[in-house]
């Protein structure tokens, strides 16, 4: 490559460089802007003009999204819901990804590709029988009923199984000969030997809960057993719109998923490529 | 090695058994229910007579069924393609740069995926509000007049279909990062011997390359975006959402707001079947398509 070459290459190098930084931080603007908007009193919120910054911070907006919301229940539930659907589904998965992957059992072909071909289902065309299901379960307007349709994800099942599939056979056959239950055998060897896994996938699956809308808002009619993400968009006031409060119980929504994404962002990304089939 | 299979299979049994059974009552149940249902004039909740095909027959004639087909059809005209781009070009340019500022520039990209999608309605309902938002402040001092975006029937599915990119991108650039990742360096490296261009580089080595990612981005992208459902909804409030009806959106609204569960899963049915064969067949016709590259 002749000098001349190299320079142009850099130069247009920089270029790119810069244009995507300014890409990402034109792509995030919405949310500063969110975050700064539930910041500001009324007042400002709606001047005609571009602040950046507000002039006078105020927490009015969170104390009174608090205050005069269900907020603190809706809270509640979310949490309730996301941990009780996390532990249930990433247990469930994890005995299951084991029995395929390392036990021979009839119907072990059958399952596993009843398993993979459960992706191509679009779960949203089972809303009406699952409303039926939880109704006639008498679970409308209850945490179980929220939880049950999200328990089945299969990728969790396919994750396990593949790195299950990995751990050396040796662990397998010394533990054998030392006459170790199966139980054993999983629980001893195989899961403290996939924590990373286990962390990442329970991370992601947190997530999903967290965010489902849907299901948590056709099965719940009642105020007090919304899920968050469902309740901040279905209580407006009776006197008007107060977008700053709105957005404020907007933060309040997005916080937990969204620091859980920034506290472990390798893990996160880790366990959506792997979701999608890919190792990362 | 000796392996005692009866035990092996109550074993297996045992550990199969909780997801087998979650999995029979909360999905295979449903899926069967759904089809039956579809042939019965049943309401949401109670047995209804059979009646045959009628369900579907009545669909053939229905204005606002076929409303909910070209909807969804332009929705996903208008994210899958151009979705896949953004997120192609978004991961060109995070993948050149290194450590901490590659992990920032790819958080600001990411965290709209990881939100809910009521936050991603709330702040966009905010940001293209007709009276305060910002993005009219923008559209003034360009001297274009302002828009009702989300009550103008012409502007409702593309703005819909913008934020939908926006808050869907993050996962298709994580997905794009690692096919580019697993592109050995050599590759490059010979081709700069080459004094190959840029374009010549990016048409002749990481395009066919990342093939198989695209592929798999598409894919994923269709199969999300035909199940619409949560952002028409939300910014539908207050509006008229029969303008924007999407399928599911028209399955909601038949159960739940007319309490005509039969017709209502005919709807569902049909975009079950929908799902299945585009996703079989996407499949497919990208892995001819492969094959014929190799």
């Amino acid at each position: 490559m002749n000098a001349m070459a190299a320079q142009r290459w850099t130069f247009w190098g920089g270029i790119i460089t810069a244009l995507t930084l300014v890409w990402a931080i034109l792509w995030a603007f919405p949310l500063y802007w969110g975050v700064i908007s539930s910041l500001k009193p009324d007042d400002e919120v709606i001047r005609p003009y571009i602040e950046l910054w507000p002039e006078t911070p105020t927490l009015e907006n969170y104390i009174s999204a608090v205050t005069t919301t269900q907020i603190g229940t809706w809270y509640v539930n979310s949490v309730a819901v996301a941990i009780g659907v996390t532990v249930i589904t990433i247990f469930i998965s994890m005995l299951c990804g084991y029995a395929i992957s390392q036990l021979r059992f009839p119907g072990r072909i059958a399952l596993w590709w009843l398993i993979l071909a459960s992706f191509m289902v679009p779960t949203s065309a089972l809303i009406i029988n699952h409303f039926v299901l939880v109704a006639n379960l008498g679970l409308l307007n209850s945490w179980a009923g929220i939880m049950l349709p999200q328990l089945i994800h299969p990728v969790i099942i396919i994750v396990y199984k593949q790195f299950f599939d990995q751990v050396p056979k040796d662990f397998r056959e010394a533990a054998v000969m030392d006459n170790a239950s199966e139980f054993g055998i999983l629980f001893k060897i195989y899961v403290p030997m996939n924590w990373g896994v286990t962390t990442a996938l329970s991370i992601v699956c947190f997530i999903w809960t967290w965010n489902a809308f849907l299901w948590p808002f056709l099965s719940v009619t009642r105020t007090e057993m919304m899920t968050i993400t469902v309740g901040i968009t279905q209580v407006n006031d009776a006197f008007g719109v107060y977008y700053a409060r709105q957005l404020s119980a907007a933060v309040l929504a997005g916080l937990p998923v969204a620091l859980a994404y920034l506290f472990f962002q390798r893990r996160v990304t880790e366990a959506i490529t792997l979701s999608a089939g890919i190792k990362g | 090695m000796l392996r005692n299979s009866r035990t092996e299979r109550l074993v297996a049994l045992v550990l199969v058994a909780p997801f087998l059974a979650i999995y029979l009552l909360a999905f295979v149940y449903p899926t069967v229910q759904m089809f039956r249902i579809s042939f019965t004039d049943a309401p949401l909740i109670g047995a209804g007579q059979w009646v045959g095909l009628d369900n579907y027959l009545r669909l053939d004639n229905d204005p606002m069924f076929r409303r909910a087909v070209w909807n969804t059809a332009y929705f996903v005209l208008m994210t899958v393609i151009p979705g896949t781009l953004i997120a192609l070009l978004i991961a060109l340019g995070v993948s050149r740069l290194k450590g901490r500022f590659q992990a920032t520039v790819l958080a600001l990209f990411f965290l709209p995926y990881i939100l809910p999608v009521s936050v991603v309605y709330l702040i966009w309902d905010w940001t293209l509000n007709f009276q305060f938002g910002i993005a009219m402040h923008v559209l003034d001092w360009l001297g274009i007049p302002r828009v009702p975006v989300f009550k103008s029937r012409a502007w409702f599915l593309p703005a819909v279909a913008g934020v939908t990119i926006w808050w869907t991108a993050g996962f298709s650039i994580l997905l794009f990062l690692a096919g580019l990742r697993s592109i050995p360096v050599e590759i490059y490296e010979a081709a700069a011997l080459d004094n190959s261009t840029r374009w010549t580089t990016f048409r002749r080595i990481t395009w066919p390359l990342l093939w198989p990612i695209t592929s798999l981005v598409l894919t994923i992208q269709l199969i999300l975006q035909l199940k619409i459902f949560d952002q028409v909804y939300l910014f539908s409030i207050g509006g008229r959402p029969n303008d924007n009806m999407v399928l599911v959106y028209y399955v909601f609204q038949k159960a739940f707001q007319q309490n005509q569960g039969g017709r209502a899963a005919a709807v569902a049915v049909t975009l079950f079947v929908l799902v299945v064969v585009v996703s079989v067949l996407q499949f497919q016709l990208l892995r001819l398509a492969e094959r014929r590259r190799r």
